[in-house]
């Protein structure tokens, strides 16, 4: 392996070689993270994996174990603002902690190699680890034309995909581009994006999708995997339980609002400024399924809801098409032209039917009957 | 003149039918109600304590399950062996003499005939109508329960209903509802001012009859099978 890498695009290889028998512990140890900062993380990490407190311990004491994995990071259809997210954090604690415990032998964003050094770490890792290295997708594959709209170094994404993502131990499809082909996959589609599952089904896929993908949840599912060896349990759209498990609507700060009926009516009125429910300005919450309102973004600051925006249903599969317009309750119904919901549409009908009956009733009582014969009646 | 010809009192809708058709129009007019406020809610809580958006929902729920308890109570009850009730004489377009009769209350509808068909219970048109509803009723039961059951992922009601959730979005759920209430509200006025139009032109007490269970009639019912049956409405064997 090391005789194959050669002078200064191995380096970063080399050194992950050298210290790849260490255990996250030690790791930690040697980067001069403290035994409470360790223990802190544990702890936010199995509350973010909705494990009770007790299980801190538990975390702790396997990831003081456990050796680090080996990571690869595909950059697909995106917009790097998953890496930007888990990177950019305004107080990084706990992106760093991940960052030192993870051997991230490739990604093209932040790796020090380029051009062909930066092919031969991604080839020499996904053959010396082949089924045991975890892969994580930021953005959409282009399945259009065999995948010639989204290439990297030559090779179509959908190539790379099948190659990496297939023989990984399981791959971490990150946002919801790579989840579910997000915004690349919104009508009319021109690069026919798909997400992971959908264009390498045979490999192990856990969805984080959101936009940005919250940083926690990759953590959280990272040290999951560590400490109990196997992928989250999934629910039915391919994500972990722990953070898509409850509608947001079910956990928001804001729910004794819409429950005691107070709702902003227009932005900026004294019930925005109270912070009442976004419900009739189009929030999403509803229909979502996240951990925003718990977990909260950048080291727990703030989410949507709470900055007094609703929520855009980024989570969701095919959001853009299906959650619009961001500003109303219903979607618009397709055939009808912009701006018509279901229930003008709907009022127009019963209106409609209405008039039709009472016209038919002064036909009806004008007509005369039938005759006395053909009515037979005593 | 024509000779004095006796209305004949037939029992047609037995207490479960007349029960059933009750506690579905009541759970409709509540459920539209409830869903219209849930939809647009125009009600204004003077406190977080207020809870009346959660006492709204609360009777959308329990107008659900009272409406589908009912629906199915008298899909059950259909499988008895009553001339009016039974599942039989809710598919008339099946049979041949079922579509004339059929084309005989379009007739009357479109004013190019005066002759109603010959029904004693539903006329063929209009249990073609209550197929339809059912039908919506369905969508109505599949769409609401989905979007109910998202409270608890996980859960058996959400189990059952997972295909649901993997072909439509939540959204379009919540569309489809909205359209649904829009066509069984349509079918409340046909069938209000249907009842109202023939109890005049017929005579029989129809709009009663939901109350009493009986109607009245010179005529004889047509039913597929070339059956016949008595003032109580079983059948009886045909002479023939």
């Amino acid at each position: 392996m090391s005789k194959q890498q050669n002078s200064d695009a191995s380096e970063k290889t080399e050194q992950s070689l050298e210290t790849r028998e260490y255990s996250v512990g030690e790791i930690l140890k040697q980067r001069g993270v403290s035994r409470r900062d360790f223990l802190k993380f544990c702890t936010a990490m199995t509350a973010a994996m909705s494990l009770p407190a007790s299980f801190a311990t538990s975390v702790a004491q396997a990831l003081d174990e456990v050796k680090r994995p080996t990571l690869v990071w595909l950059n697909f259809q995106d917009c790097t603002g998953d890496s930007e997210a888990l990177l950019r954090a305004a107080n990084p604690t706990v992106g760093e902690i991940i960052l030192d415990i993870l051997s991230v032998d490739y990604h093209e964003t932040i790796m020090a190699a380029a051009g062909h050094q930066a092919d031969e770490a991604l080839e020499s890792t996904i053959t010396k680890y082949k089924g045991k290295y975890l892969c994580v997708v930021e953005g959409s594959i282009s399945m259009k034309d065999d995948g010639v709209y989204g290439c990297t170094s030559g090779k179509t994404h959908l190539e790379i995909a099948r190659k990496v993502c297939g023989s990984a131990a399981a791959t971490i499809a990150i946002g919801t581009c790579a989840a579910y082909g997000g915004i690349a996959a919104a009508v009319p589609n021109p690069t026919g994006a798909v997400g992971v599952k959908d264009a390498v089904p045979g490999a192990t896929v856990i969805n984080l999708p959101g936009c940005p993908c919250n940083a926690d949840n990759l953590t959280a599912t990272i040290v999951h995997y560590l400490v109990f060896g196997k992928i989250p349990a999934l629910d039915g759209k391919g994500r972990p339980l722990f953070a898509y498990g409850k509608r947001i609507h079910d956990n928001c700060e804001r729910r004794p609002h819409f429950d005691a009926g107070q709702y902003v009516e227009h932005w900026g009125d004294n019930a925005h400024r109270k912070g009442f429910c976004l419900y009739k300005m189009g929030c999403k919450g509803p229909a979502t399924f996240h951990n925003c309102p718990t977990q909260r973004y950048n080291e727990k600051t703030s989410w949507p809801v709470a900055s007094g925006h609703g929520c855009a249903g980024c989570s969701e599969p095919q959001f853009w098409d299906t959650m619009g317009p961001m500003y109303k309750r219903l979607p618009n119904v397709p055939g009808f032209g912009i701006e018509q919901t279901a229930d003008k549409i709907g009022l127009g009908m019963a209106v409609g039917v209405g008039a039709a009956f009472a016209v038919h009733g002064v036909i009806s009582a004008l007509r005369k009957d039938k005759k006395p014969e053909e009515t037979r009646e005593g | 003149m024509s000779e004095p010809l006796i209305f004949k009192r037939y029992y047609v809708w037995q207490l479960p039918v007349r029960i059933c058709h009750w506690v579905n129009a009541l759970s409709v007019l509540l459920l539209s109600i409830s869903g219209f406020l849930i939809g647009y809610p125009v009600i204004v809580g003077s406190s977080p304590e207020s809870f009346l958006m959660g006492w709204v929902r609360f009777i959308h729920f329990v107008a659900g399950y009272a409406l589908i308890i009912s629906v199915i109570s008298r899909l059950l009850w259909s499988l008895n062996d009553h001339c009016f009730s039974g599942w039989r004489e809710y598919f008339p377009f099946l049979t041949r003499e079922g579509r004339k009769q059929i084309l005989v209350m379009l007739k009357f509808y479109f004013f190019i005939d005066r002759k109603t068909p010959d029904a004693v219970g539903h006329n063929q048109l209009a249990v073609t109508a209550y197929v339809g509803l059912f039908l919506i009723f369905f969508g109505m039961f599949v769409s609401g329960f989905a979007l109910y059951a998202e409270y608890a992922p996980g859960g058996t009601m959400h189990a059952v209903l997972n295909p649901v959730y993997l072909i439509l979005s939540t959204q379009t759920l919540h569309l489809y509802h909205h359209i649904g209430m829009w066509l069984i509200i349509c079918f409340v006025i046909n069938h209000i001012y249907s009842v109202w139009l023939l109890d005049i032109k017929e005579k029989g007490g129809e709009i009663t009859s939901i109350f009493s269970g009986y109607k009245y009639t010179t005529k004889v019912h047509v039913f597929s099978e070339g059956k016949e049956c008595d003032e109580n409405g079983c059948f009886i064997k045909v002479k023939k």
